[in-house]
């Protein structure tokens, strides 16, 4: 943490007291349904009807875990996913790097268009791509392939990303690539050598993003896979969901599973978004 | 031109992202105005011919229309200005000297780390009228009577607007966040030598000094919000009760793949981008004009 406060001695007066009792609520109140999650997944079959508010339930098991790993694809889906978003994570770091510098550093014919493209995207209502997409898919048999996904996902993400990164490339100063041409760097060289290692914070947010658009997308996905085995985890996950009341146990205990790498992967990443975000944000 | 460097560069730098945004924009907007003159449904699914504005006729003389569109505002500015309004209280109470200030502000991203559909799936859950964790708190902690969250068409609506408020706060306050150590010090202490109160400072150094950070945020949240299909869809399971809960997205959706009206869909689809493409034209005019001046 970059702020000094941290370590300066809180005051206690009546003013912070209440200061620290409303924040310390809010977070109980927004944690809260996490814990839900985590309750279901412990509840035995016989206790899915409860009324009860206690955050173990009685006769806790965690036999709903074990029935994820082995009796259920929860691992294939898990691949699944893990493929398509780690894909995902590469191209839109790649695509997002290279055009938000070109935006931030040139101004060119279509500067402007350019970027209106990609703001573009995030205007249109999702049935407004989901049906065309699919014709799209089938035409060039990219239907249950993870292509398909890939491409559509990447596209989804990269608006945000390319944005987010221009702001941040825009408060680099541009005196250090000019003098790196001047010592004989073609401009390629100054972006990878000197630009990009400088928007370390900025590549974190656009991967995290970027891997978490593919990570819980669910209704592109569901046009593009229709093949069990294909499955990503979004899709395996409101099977579970969507059936019987006796998989409720089950389907908790899958999506603490799918939640937990990525809660981990933002509170690793805490401090890049923070400043990776707001930076981004001050040149729109 | 900032930085000199040979023109195709730039061109160079951007043709695989133009690429791609061509194959996933173009082509779907192209085809969904194609479609939505045409009469494709379910009874013409081959079929379908040219039918010019007949789609767009329909939509605008039903008051459905009129109905989903106020609801549609509603849902954007509520949440919109509740995530807001959340985040930067949040933001300006973490900034003080607090203490566990990096666990707090790790529990309160959670929710924005949840996939969506999990979220929303839970929400629904804990909105259950007998076994749900909401109306069980209402009546066991403060002894109130249980509100009927998804049969009732009013709390119905509500339930999707707790869920969202849930999940979009933390973006907003991370982007406060940053704002915030971005102020300059020295702006707080002249202002105390001017004497200025509390809610001066906020008023007047503050709130203008957060906005330029917050203005990009606030406009995608914006759009994503009155775009947000998965919440809506989900907690209210496909707007029940008798889609009462439908915003113009999520009876876009319904239309499409529950009544298979294919190209009443695209015709609505084409409505509602024409609203945002309108709203961001409007907005952005001003913000990128400076940007190109300065080049």
């Amino acid at each position: 943490m970059n702020d000094p406060d941290e370590r300066k001695p809180v005051r206690w007066t009546p003013g912070t007291v209440m200061v620290h009792a409303f924040l310390y609520l809010f977070a109980f109140a927004t944690l809260y349904p996490i814990l839900q999650i985590v309750t279901i997944s412990l509840r035995p079959s016989d206790q899915l009807y409860s009324t009860s508010l206690a955050l173990i339930p009685e006769g806790a098991t965690l036999k709903a875990y074990g029935v994820m790993l082995t009796q259920k694809p929860f691992l294939r889906w898990l691949a699944n996913s893990a493929i398509v978003s780690l894909a995902v994570t590469l191209f839109g770091v790649t695509l997002a790097s290279t055009a938000a510098y070109a935006f931030s550093r040139f101004r060119f014919r279509g500067w402007r268009a350019g970027l209106y493209l990609f703001l573009l995207t995030q205007m249109f209502p999702a049935t407004m791509l989901m049906l065309p997409m699919y014709v799209l898919m089938r035409t060039l048999g990219l239907l249950d392939t993870f292509a398909g996904l890939v491409v559509a996902y990447t596209a989804t993400a990269l608006p945000f990303c390319v944005w987010t990164m221009r702001g941040y490339y825009d408060t680099i100063p541009v005196e250090l690539e000019q003098a790196a041409l001047i010592d004989g760097c073609t401009p390629w060289q100054a972006f990878t050598r000197i630009t990009l290692p400088l928007a370390s914070p900025a590549l974190a947010i656009t991967a995290l993003f970027s891997f978490m658009a593919a990570w819980s997308e669910f209704l592109v996905a569901r046009i593009v896979l229709s093949r069990q085995e294909l499955f990503t985890l979004p899709l395996g996950l409101e099977s579970l969901a969507g059936q019987f009341q006796t998989e409720w146990a089950n389907y908790a205990a899958g999506s603490l599973m799918v939640c937990v790498p990525v809660m981990v992967l933002f509170v690793l990443l805490n401090r890049s978004l923070v400043s990776g975000l707001s930076l981004g944000g001050v040149k729109g | 031109m900032i930085l000199r460097a040979p023109r195709h560069f730039p061109y160079a730098l951007l043709a695989p992202s133009v690429v791609v945004m061509l194959a996933v924009v173009l082509f779907p907007l192209g085809y969904n105005i194609w479609l939505s003159f045409r009469n494709m449904s379910l009874y013409h699914f081959r079929d379908h011919v040219f039918v010019g504005l007949e789609q767009f006729q329909l939509i605008l003389s039903e008051p459905l229309f009129y109905q989903t569109l106020g609801k549609s505002l509603l849902w954007t500015g509520v949440n919109v200005v509740g995530h807001v309004t959340i985040g930067i209280t949040l933001a300006m109470l973490l900034n003080g000297p607090i203490k566990g200030k990096v666990l707090l502000r790790m529990l309160l991203i959670l929710p924005w780390a949840m996939p969506q559909y999990i979220s929303a799936l839970t929400w629904r859950g804990m909105f259950n009228y007998e076994y749900g964790a909401v109306n069980l708190i209402l009546g066991q902690w403060f002894h109130l009577p249980a509100i009927p969250w998804l049969s009732d068409p009013f709390w119905a609506f509500v339930a999707p607007v707790i869920t969202n408020l849930w999940l979009g706060f933390p973006f907003m306050m991370i982007v406060a966040l940053g704002g915030l150590t971005s102020i300059p010090q020295e702006l707080y202490e002249a202002a105390d030598l001017d004497g200025a109160d509390r809610w001066t400072r906020f008023w007047h150094i503050t709130l203008p000094s957060l906005m330029p950070v917050m203005l990009p945020a606030i406009l995608l949240g914006t759009i994503w919000t009155f775009n947000s299909t998965l919440v809506i869809w989900l907690v209210s399971n496909g707007g029940q009760p008798a889609d009462s809960t439908h915003i113009l997205v999520t009876y876009i959706y319904k239309a499409a793949f529950t009544y298979s009206r294919y190209s009443y869909a695209a015709a609505f689809s084409v409505i509602v981008f024409l609203i945002l493409l309108g709203f961001v034209v409007h907005v952005l005019r001003d913000a990128t004009r400076g940007e190109e001046a300065r080049s």
